[in-house]
This record gives C-alpha cells, structure tokens and sequence, in this order.
C-alpha cells in the first residue's frame, strides 16, 4: 500500500512499486490533469510538485510517492476559484493547446512559492525544463510577471466590439484546472489497450510465424492482428485517389517505423511483449535514402505505379528565364539542403473507439474529423455514416496530426472485438511512425536590373517525401507558386518534385514546403541587394508585390497585399539595431576567435514571406450552422477542430458580432462528425478566413431570420432572455416566444443560420497559370543576433516581427500564434534534424527551451481582406515562414558563414565561418 | 519481480549479495532519472533495489580532510550547500543537469554510476580529486574517480556494491573551481563539450595547482595532465591561455555523432579550455 498526501488530501493505493508516478496518478487515481508526453523527463508535462520541489511525475516510483506530499495541477485551486496563477496564463494567453500547461504552472508554482517576484532569468531557470511546442514561451514569461498583479479578467467586450478583442480563449479555464479532455484522457476504464509493433527496418520484407506460442505465453493478450484483418480498404492516404499507406504492412514494410502488427490485450500484457517476441521474420533490403538515391539509375522502385520513385512533379512557369537571366544586371544563385523536422507536439497520439451495434464510434486527436471519418469508414469498408468521431482537445498538430496515426488501427480492433479499445503512442513511436517536414533541397538562379528590380527567378526545389504519398502533392504544387517568395517578377520558372524514398513520409507541417523554399529565396535577395550595394531592406520594398502586382501564376492581386508596409514598419528597427550591431562589432574587433578569445560578432538579418491562405487551387469549403434553442441557448456547431491556435475562441467572436449579442451568450459543440458539420481540415492557415467566412455567413443568416420573424429592421438589437428572444428596433421591441416555436432537425434548436463558405480560387494550367488562392498573408521578421566564432552557437538578441493579417480578430491569439511561428522557425533554423533509429526522442531531437526564444517585438498590419470574415485572414503558417531565413541572414551578416545544410546546428556554423574566413566567400 | 526498499547501507548491501531469485541481479535505483527513461516502451519485469531511502546517504558534509557527498544527494542540494569557491565548478554543472526537475531528483552518485560519457558530473569531480566510496557485504573501498569510470557507461562497480558516497580532499592552497559547457541549446541539453577545472593559487598569485578535465571528447571524460603540468608555477597574471596547446588535447578521442563532428569537438574543446583557464586565473 502506497500512502501519501495528495492535494491536500490523504491517499491510500495498491499499485506496483516500480509503476511511474504520471500511471498512478492517472490510471490508478484518475486524476488526468498532469500530462505524459515522452516518459524520459524531457518535456516537462509530468511536472508535480513533491514536498514543496518541482519534480518529473514519469521519473517518481511509485514507490517513492509512499510518505510523501504531491501536488499536481488539480490542486493548484482546491477552492474550485483559479488562483492567481492560473489567471495570469488565462489573461495573457499563455495556454494554447494548453497539454504543456499542467507542467508549466507546477514549475511556475515552485518558482513562486519561493519567490513571489522573480526576475525573468529566474523564471527561465525554473521553467527551463517544460517544453511547449505552441507558445513560444514569451506569454508564458509575461504571465508569470504579472502573477502578483493579480488583475481581473479584462471586460467582456461590449455588443459588437468582440472582433478585435484581447479576450482569454473561450476554452481557456479548462486548460488551466486540468479538466480539458485530451486525447489519452478519454477512454473508459474497461477499455483495452492496443499497441503496433513496428518495422525496425527502412526496407524489408517479412513473415508472420504461428502467433499461438505468443497467447500460450502472455494469457492477456486478447488478439494480435494483421493486415488480413483489415475489413475494407488496408490502405490509406490524403488525396482521393492515393490510399497508399497500408494500415498494417502486408509482408512489406518502406520506412522504419512502419505498423506491422497490433497487440491487443490488458495494459500490462501489452506493456511486457517486446517486438522481438513477436514472431516476425525480416528480410533486410538496402533501403533508399535521400533523393539522389531514389532517383539514381536502376533504383528499387517503391510503388509499382511510379517506376522512377517520383510521386509528383509541380511546375509554375512564365515568361523567357533563360533571356531575362542573361540579360540581368546581377544574378545570384545558390543551393541549400533542410532536414526532415519533427512536429514534437507535447501530445502524442491517442483515443480511443468503441463499436456501438453496426458503428464505429471513436473520440481521438484529429486535425480534420470529417475527412477522417471517411478515412476510416473506407478502411473498415463501411459507409461514412456508420463512423463517428469526435475530436478530443488536440495538445498540438502543426499538420502532424492531419494524417491518420492510430486511427484505423482502434477502429479496426474495436470492430472485430465488440469493446473499447484505446492506444496511445510512446514517444519514439510517435516520432518514428508519423509524418515529419519534407527535407528539401532547393537551389535557385535570381537576377535583377541595375533599378534593384527582379527580372526574373529560377527555382527548383527536391522534397524527400519518403514512403508514402501523404501531403507530397500539397508541398510540390504549393512550393512553385511561391518560389519566388512575395516579390513582383515577370519572368519566373520554378518546378519541384515529391520523391519516395524509404524514410518517414513526410506530410503537412506549418508552412507545406514554403519554409525550406524562403531559405533560398531571402538568400537570394540578400545576395543581390548586396551586389546592387543596396540596403537588403529597401531592395525588398522596391520589390514587394502590391496591389496591381500579377504573382507568378498570373493571379493579379487586388487587395490586402500589405508587404510593403510590414517593411515600412521594420526600417525604423532594421536601421536602429543594423547601427547598435556594427558599433558592437566595431567595439569587440573583427577577431577570429582562434585562440580561445570569446569573440562575438553580432548581425541583423531579415526575411519576408507571403502565403496563400487554403488549399491550392482546390476547393476547400467550410459549413457551419448556428442555433438557438427553445430555451434560448445560441449554440455554434463547430467542426473546426481547434489545435490550440485559437479557432473556437476567433468563430465565438466572429458569431457574436455577426448576429449582434454578447459574446459569452454562445456556446459551441466543436468537432464531432455527428453533431458539426464539414469544417475542412485545420491547416493551410485557412479557419479564420474559410470557417471564419462561413460562421460569419451563418450568423448573418440566423440574424436575418431573427429580424425577419420580428418584422424588426436590419438595425434590431436582439436579446435573448431564456426562452424569450426579444428584438429593440427603434422605439418598438418585438417578442418571439421560442417554446412556442416548432424544433428542427437533429439539434432541436428552434431557429437556425446556415453557412457555407468556399474560397474563390481557378485551377492551374500546365504552366501554373491561374488563381490558386483568393488572398495571401504577408510577413517581414527581423532577426538581431550573436553569433560565438569560436564555437558556431548563437545567441539570439530579439525578433521584430511584422504581419499583415488583414485583421486581428483576436490580437492576443495573433501575438500567440507570432511567438509560436517563431520558436518552431528557431528550432528549424538551429537544431531540429530527425533522422531515423537516431534522434527519435526530445532528448537527441532537440526543439527551443524557453531559453531559445528571445523577446519578440510584434507590428500587426491590418490590411483588410475583403474577401475574409471582418476583413481577415491568416496566420497560423505566416508566423514560421520568415523566421529561419532572418536567422539565417543575420548569421551571414554577422560572420559572412553561408549555412547550406539547415538547421545551423553550432559545428555546421562553426564550418562555414571557417570558410568564410579562408576568403572562399560562396 | 521484486521491489527493495532498504532504509540502511547493510540492508541494501545484504541484498546486493545475493542475487534475487530467478532474476539477472539487482538494478538499483536512485533517483531514476537515468533509470526511466532508458526504459520506455515495453519491457520484461525486473528486480529493483530502490535506494531512496538507505539512512545516512544523503547531504554534504566538511570533513577533516575535506567533504563528502552522500550518494543520495541530488544536484539541488549541491546547488543549496553552503560551500567554498573551491565548488563553484561543480555547482555550475549541477545547474546544467537538466531542468530544475532533474536536479531536485537526480543524484551526483548516480550521474557516476551512469557513466555518460556526456555526464556533467564527472569533469568537475575529477577536477576535484574525488574518490568514490564504495560498499558491499564484504567491506568498503574507495577508488579514485578516473579508475571508478572505466568507459562509456562502465564503471569498476562490482554488482554487489553501493556507491555510497563522494569523498572530495581539501586542497592545500586557496582553490577556484569553475565549469562550461557546450550544447545546442539553453536547457535540458547533452553536451557536445565540456570542461571543468580547479586551480589553486599561491599567496604570490602563482599557480600551486592545476586540474583540468573534459567531458564528451571520450568514451571517459580525461584529465589534461600535460596542461595541468604546463600551468603550475605560472604566475596568474600572465596570458595563462596562451599556454593551452593542441598537444594539451592529446588523452581526448572524440567521436562523430548527431551532436557534432570529431573534428568540431576537439576545435571547441580547446576553445573551451582556454576560457575556461582565463576564468580560473581571474
Ligand atoms: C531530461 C533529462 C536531462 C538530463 N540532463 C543531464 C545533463 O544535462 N547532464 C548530465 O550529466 N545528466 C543529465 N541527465 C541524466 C541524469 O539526470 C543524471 O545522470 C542523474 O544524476 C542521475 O541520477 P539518478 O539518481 O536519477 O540516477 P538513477 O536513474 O536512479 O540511476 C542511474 C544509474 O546509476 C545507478 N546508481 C545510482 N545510484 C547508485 C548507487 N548509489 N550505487 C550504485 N549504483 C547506483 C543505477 O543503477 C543506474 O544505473 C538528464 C536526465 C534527464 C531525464
Ligand atoms: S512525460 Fe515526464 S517529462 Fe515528459
Ligand atoms: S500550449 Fe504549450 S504545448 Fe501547446
């Protein structure tokens, strides 16, 4: 018996000793609200405060909880009222996803209790170890100093004033007390648990022996199952007509990582089999890495279908480059190579399914339900209306969780057992078997006139989009059309290819492609600017598309183009911090750091970016509904999963000013395919500008109903009053008795607003020619850094980040989102490079700590987009894009080191300054 | 599988004396922050001899010839102790362990026990002459730490024995210890260099004594004899930096890895040392 004080209060449990202490809190005690993200002390989820220490629970035997006084989140409000703390996370916006945020509030509690007024640097040392994926810490800073301010919540926002608002996230409090539902907190208790064993080889062929010896052995385990299991389709993918991924392999695997089989039984069963006990016999095959591999002469083929191992070619293509280019006054030209990167949400995999009578009913992370539902219908072969799910808050997505994970593999097993069964995925797992960016490699040929104008740019870009399909064809045609970063040129050809290699498929992550195609393409800039003796800033803003500008694909922009006033608003620092950086230079000398002096040299660079907000040339539509009920209850029906970005919180104030009430007068029902309907999936930036459009049009809809109904003028004031629904207009006030009202459809709301929203967009031609986005989001982000010559590490000072996000719906959630775009653009400019059977845990695969990521000064141009909810449109994506390419121009402008392999990882620096140094300046 | 919680050093060695029943020995366990998370995923069942609790393990103590660390002492309680600059190299690696999670659970002793070969404990221990104490059924020894570490993750641990404590002699001259360290990243990071060093000073401001150690460039962290040589006599005034040589690098064999090349560890360790024995000199 294992006794200790928890919360406050006396526990008693029998468990087994060695049992970690985030399983007894979790399973054995129930209480979910502290989070396991990799088990190994990494991240930081698990943190629990014993005796009076911040402390990893993953770490803690049981055992060693015996005596002792625990205090986990659940605790921090004993009273039910949110402490001051947790407060300041909700008034600042320091939870996003909020899987991190269990952990950073027992770590801020430990600081606090022992120092009510830490300085920041003391807050960076306590907090050093959580990691948040979302943020990119600096809300999470700013909270903590302002803990003891201890403010209310800002007021609510009055009628009609809540776009544009800096109010807490609508689902804030349950991220903060523990109570928000994510994926591995769902399952019932009787569920069974399942879990893949996976390829440890990149590329094999295999056998499946007699499986009876197995059961002999480990009487818990209830069924072990293969590909024969599969119902329907053992195949899956995004794209209509590419189901290339098999749920379990079917005696061949392409990538390690790959499910094989799946074991299900109890807990401990499934916990005690290793893979080798399973009887797989493996044939090894050489595989294929990288893309020069893959597409070298006589190659193994991956897919019988595309004998050359190419997946899809994009091409955007105008104008005569090889005339314009010669012609040019200057050119520039260059290659680099990025790594693959891993999302590394806190939040592995996980949820859960259950087969109720001929359904499949399931609550798991999703970026995208409706899709996913029809992903696993087909794989049970079975109509989509016969699967149900519901999404489970989601502790971080940034697309990897827009492919299928466990998914087919719960339902499948639930299917043929008749009972729950739930998975969550162990970290290395997660990491090997999920899809991760694309490496690329890009290289390019730019030239301008002796005005500093472009004439033209030539670009291609490789992508490594390893052994399945997944969103390959996304990042090659997306990759083309913005090759020539957000500049006007006549006279561009840019072509990218998707290449199957035998390596982790590569999928969505934040930015399709774009982040490793920007690298190239500020470089280029910067190389020009510099060959024209032009500030690097100005020669952008000479170049900057605006209105009336026609993109590569010939797409004429006619609004919200603001670029040029991002960088308008940066001259000031850009010109400030390039004078403090040369006088600091100019102070410390221009040494070499040979002899052990630490010689710091300090550079300012810059990058911009644009991005088409939705799917490519596709239609991409959202529908959304809004009701009220005879009890007067206004309910949104949201399939937008919210991933931590803020979607519901952004559509509640979208609703809100669209129908006229108060804000906090709606309530939501969020991704559940039975209950919302088809919201497209979160990514590409495009909820706030395609649900944002359709909540917008929906609550119009409701409204005008309303008034109609009323008789009332398109100026009614309505108020809802349980279930009377009254509307002032003018002098007269009109009554709707909502009881008396007929209910309709399966929501039993009494009134109902519909909408439905599909960005304008044409197809491409064989030359990319057309329409493919109806807006596009506009960025220039500053980096002021220091690079140690010595060493190769850099320290970086501050980022200035402008965007142009037609309007910020939210400006605490923009900033949000800002911090976030740029801690993961750190993490791929300086240290993120997964590489299988290596770096597959948080501990060799290394993203920013809190001590990574600098003061960030954030510029927010509103240049409405009229096409968009309120004049808005995105920036999920936008925030990442500029981040690596300043980074990396201001490690050039501080040491003249060109980094060609990404992430500029210290003994690739270190390298390139000692290149840059021998006078062989590429 | 059985779970020990012995509450005294015989008790835990008595134990370690007979292997458990049917099993592969006794795996002790401390503070478990190396013990987990070498452990996730599935896995078969093991004996576990949880050493959180054996009496009289735990906090640093002056002694007459100098301290010693309990082998249950965690990194926070070295940052907490109250001890001469002497320490200051170890305590600024205590800092470097992890996050303040690992340090207010993870042990000095069991940092050595590990035996990383990026383990933060181990340069400034060497560097501080430590001898690690060790006790089993039969009796106590100490060994020097750089016979204790015999490789990547070997130690000259019999099974049967505890490390029970650090012991750390009082040098004989006013002492200076200090630490740096290379990672890619602010926290939570392995290193990809580090160093550690003690020197001890004259009343004339020479130096009595050098001990210079670095970490992540070997299977085990190395003391830099040669240097540490080249340094005593020398007065601290001079260019002390200077005198750092490639040659001084000679016991480090570093190797490639995710981290960084051979050839960039070895550029940074002497980077790394030479900061480091300017700052021992000011
Ligand atoms: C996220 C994270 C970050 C980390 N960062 C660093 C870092 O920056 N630098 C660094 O050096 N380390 C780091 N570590 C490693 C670890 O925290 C340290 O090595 C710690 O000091 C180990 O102590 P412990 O008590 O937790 O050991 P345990 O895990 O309990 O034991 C470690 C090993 O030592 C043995 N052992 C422990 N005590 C004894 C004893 N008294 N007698 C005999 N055998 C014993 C155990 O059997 C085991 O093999 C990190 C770990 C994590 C999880
Ligand atoms: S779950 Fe404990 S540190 Fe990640
Ligand atoms: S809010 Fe920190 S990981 Fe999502």
């Amino acid at each position: 018996m294992i006794a200790f004080t928890l919360n406050g209060k006396a526990v008693s449990v029998e468990a087994p000793p060695e049992r970690r202490l985030t399983d007894l809190l979790r399973l054995d005690l129930g209480l979910t609200g502290t989070k396991v993200g990799c088990e190994a002390g990494d991240c930081g989820a698990c943190t629990v405060l014993i005796d009076e220490r911040q402390v990893c629970a993953c770490m803690v035997p049981a055992a060693q909880a015996d005596g002792s006084a625990i205090v986990t989140v659940e605790g921090l409000a004993p009273a039910g009222e949110i402490s001051a703390l947790q407060r300041a996370f909700h008034r600042h916006g320091a939870a996003q996803c909020g899987i991190c945020t269990p952990g950073m509030l027992m770590a801020a509690e430990d600081l606090l209790r022992r120092n009510p007024a830490p300085s920041e640097a003391e807050t960076l040392d306590a907090l050093g170890g959580v990691l948040c994926r979302c943020t990119g810490y600096r809300k999470i800073v700013e909270a903590i100093s302002d803990v003891a301010a201890n403010r209310p919540d800002a007021v609510a926002p009055a009628v009609g004033d809540a776009v544009g608002a800096r109010i807490g996230r609508v689902d804030g409090i349950r991220k903060l007390d523990g109570t928000e539902r994510f994926g591995d907190d769902v399952a019932p208790e009787d569920a069974l648990w399942l879990r893949a064993v996976r390829s440890p080889h990149a590329r094999a062929t295999f056998t499946l022996g007699e499986l009876a010896p197995l059961h002999a052995k480990y009487p818990g385990l209830v069924r072990v199952f293969t590909a024969k299991d599969v119902p329907g389709n053992n195949g899956f993918g995004i794209y209509p007509t590419v189901k290339d991924q098999p749920v379990l392999a079917d005696g061949q695997v392409r990538y390690r990582g790959e499910a094989v089989v799946a074991l299900v039984g109890d807990r401990a069963t499934i916990e005690t089999i290793r893979d080798d006990e399973v009887p797989i016999q493996w044939q090894a095959q050489t595989p294929l890495i990288g893309c020069a591999a893959a597409t070298a002469p006589g190659a193994p083929v991956l897919h019988a279908n595309l004998p050359d191992n190419i997946l899809i070619k994009g091409r955007v293509a105008r104008g005569d480059v090889e005339r314009e280019l010669a012609a040019a006054h200057v050119t520039a030209e260059a290659e680099f190579e990025t790594s693959f990167v891993e999302h590394a949400y806190i939040e592995p995999e996980a949820g859960f399914a259950r087969r109720v009578g001929d359904r499949i009913e399931m609550m798991a992370v999703t970026q995208q339900p409706v899709a996913h539902r029809d992903e696993i219908a087909q794989v049970l072969g079975v109509a989509p209306d016969r699967v149900r799910l519901t999404a489970t808050a989601v502790g971080g997505g940034f697309g990897g969780k827009l492919d299928l994970s466990l998914h087919p593999l719960i339902a499948i097993a639930a299917w043929h057992l008749d009972r729950p069964v739930r998975c969550v995925y162990r970290r290395p797992e997660s990491m090997a078997s999920t899809t991760k960016r694309h490496p690329a490699h890009v290289k390019g040929r730019w030239g301008a006139d002796k005005d500093g104008r472009l004439v033209a740019i030539d670009f291609h870009g490789d992508f490594n989009t390893g052994a399945y399909a997944s969103w390959g064809p996304t990042v090659a045609n997306r990759v083309p059309v913005h090759a020539s970063g957000p500049y006007a040129v006549k006279t561009a050809r840019a072509t990218s290819r998707a290449i199957h290699t035998n390596e982790p498929p590569a999928g969505a992550f934040r930015g399709f492609g774009v982040p490793q195609a920007a690298v190239l393409h500020e470089y280029l800039m910067d190389r020009l600017a510099d060959q024209l003796g032009m500030d690097r800033l100005e020669f952008r803003l000479v170049n900057a598309i605006r209105v009336g500008d026609a993109t590569a694909t010939g797409q004429v922009l006619t609004h919200s183009a603001g670029l040029a006033k991002c960088l308008e608003e940066l001259r000031p620092h850009w010109k400030r911090l390039r004078a403090e950086a040369a006088e600091q230079n100019r102070r410390t000398g221009n040494g070499h750091g040979g002899n052990g002096h630490a010689v710091i040299r300090r550079g300012v660079g810059i990058g911009c970016m644009w991005y088409g907000i939705g799917n490519t040339s596709m239609s991409n539509p959202s529908t959304m509904r809004i009701g009220i009920s005879a009890e007067g209850k206004v309910t949104l029906y949201n399939g937008a999963v919210d991933i931590g970005q803020g979607s519901t919180t952004i559509l509640q104030q979208i609703a809100a000013d669209a129908l006229r009430i108060p804000v906090d007068r709606i309530q939501q029902i969020v991704g559940d395919t039975d209950l919302t309907a088809d919201a497209g999936k979160t990514s590409a930036s495009r909820q706030t500008l395609v649900s944002g459009k359709a909540v917008e049009i929906a609550a119009l809809d409701l409204r005008e109903k309303v008034l109609r109904l009323t008789n009332a003028g398109p100026e009614g004031r309505i108020a809802i009053d349980g279930p009377v629904l009254r509307v002032q207009d003018g002098d007269a006030t009109r009554t709707l008795e909502l009881r008396t009202m007929a209910a309709q459809g399966s929501d039993g709301d009494v009134l109902t607003g519909h909408g439905r929203f599909d960005p304008p967009t044409t197809p491409l031609d064989e030359n990319g020619q057309g329409v493919p986005y109806a807006t596009y989001g506009f960025a220039a982000q500053i980096c002021d850094l220091e690079v140690d010559v010595a060493l190769g590490t850099v320290k970086l000072r501050r980022f200035v980040a402008a965007h142009d996000v037609g309007r910020a719906i939210n400006p605490m959630l923009v900033e949000g989102q800002i911090h976030g775009g740029i801690a993961q653009g750190i993490g791929l400019a300086l240290m993120e490079e997964y590489i299988p059977g290596r770096t597959e845990n948080l501990h060799d695969y290394l993203i920013p700590t809190i001590g990574d990521v600098p003061p960030i000064d954030i510029i927010l141009v509103e240049d409405r987009e009229p096409v968009g909810p309120f004049g808005a449109k995105g920036i999920g994506e936008p925030a990442l894009v500029p981040t690596a390419p300043a980074i990396l121009g201001a490690i050039r402008d501080a040491t003249g080191a060109v980094v060609r392999k990404i992430p500029a990882l210290p003994h690739r620096v270190r390298e390139a300054i000692k290149l840059a140094q021998g006078g062989t300046q590429p | 599988m059985g779970y020990l919680r012995p509450t005294s050093v015989d008790e835990a060695v008595g134990a370690l004396a007979a292997s458990p029943a049917g099993g592969s020995g006794w795996v002790v366990l401390a503070g478990g922050t190396d013990h987990y998370p070498a452990r996730v995923g599935p896995r078969a069942a093991e004996d576990i001899l949880d050493i959180s609790r054996v009496a009289g393990l735990r906090g640093v103590a002056e002694t007459d010839s100098g301290w010693r660390i309990g082998a249950l002492t965690t990194w926070t309680e070295v940052i907490e102790a109250d001890l001469p600059p002497l320490f200051d190299g170890l305590k600024l690696a205590a800092r470097e362990v992890g996050g303040v999670q690992i340090q207010n659970r993870g042990t000095v002793a069991g940092n050595l026990c590990n035996a990383s070969p990026a383990a933060d404990g181990i340069p400034p221990l060497l560097s501080l002459d430590a001898m690690i104490e060790l006790a089993s059924a039969k009796g106590t020894r100490r060994l020097k730490l750089a016979e204790f570490i015999q490789g990547n993750r070997r130690t000259a641990r019999r099974s049967d024995e505890l490390v029970t404590a650090i012991h750390l002699p009082r040098p004989a001259n006013a002492a200076k210890g200090d630490f740096l360290k290379l990672g890619a990243r602010k926290y939570l990071v392995i290193s990809i260099v580090m160093a550690a060093g003690v020197i001890e000073r004259t009343a004339d401001r020479k130096v009595a004594a050098a001990r210079i150690a670095v970490g992540a460039c070997s299977a085990a962290a190395q003391r830099l004899s040669a240097l540490e040589q080249a340094l005593a006599g020398q007065p601290l005034d001079t260019n002390l930096r200077a005198l750092v040589t490639e040659m001084h690098l000679a016991p480090l064999a570093p190797i490639d890895d995710v981290r960084g090349s051979a050839g960039y560890r070895l550029d940074c360790a002497l980077t790394i040392v030479r900061r480091l024995v300017d700052r021992l000199a000011s």
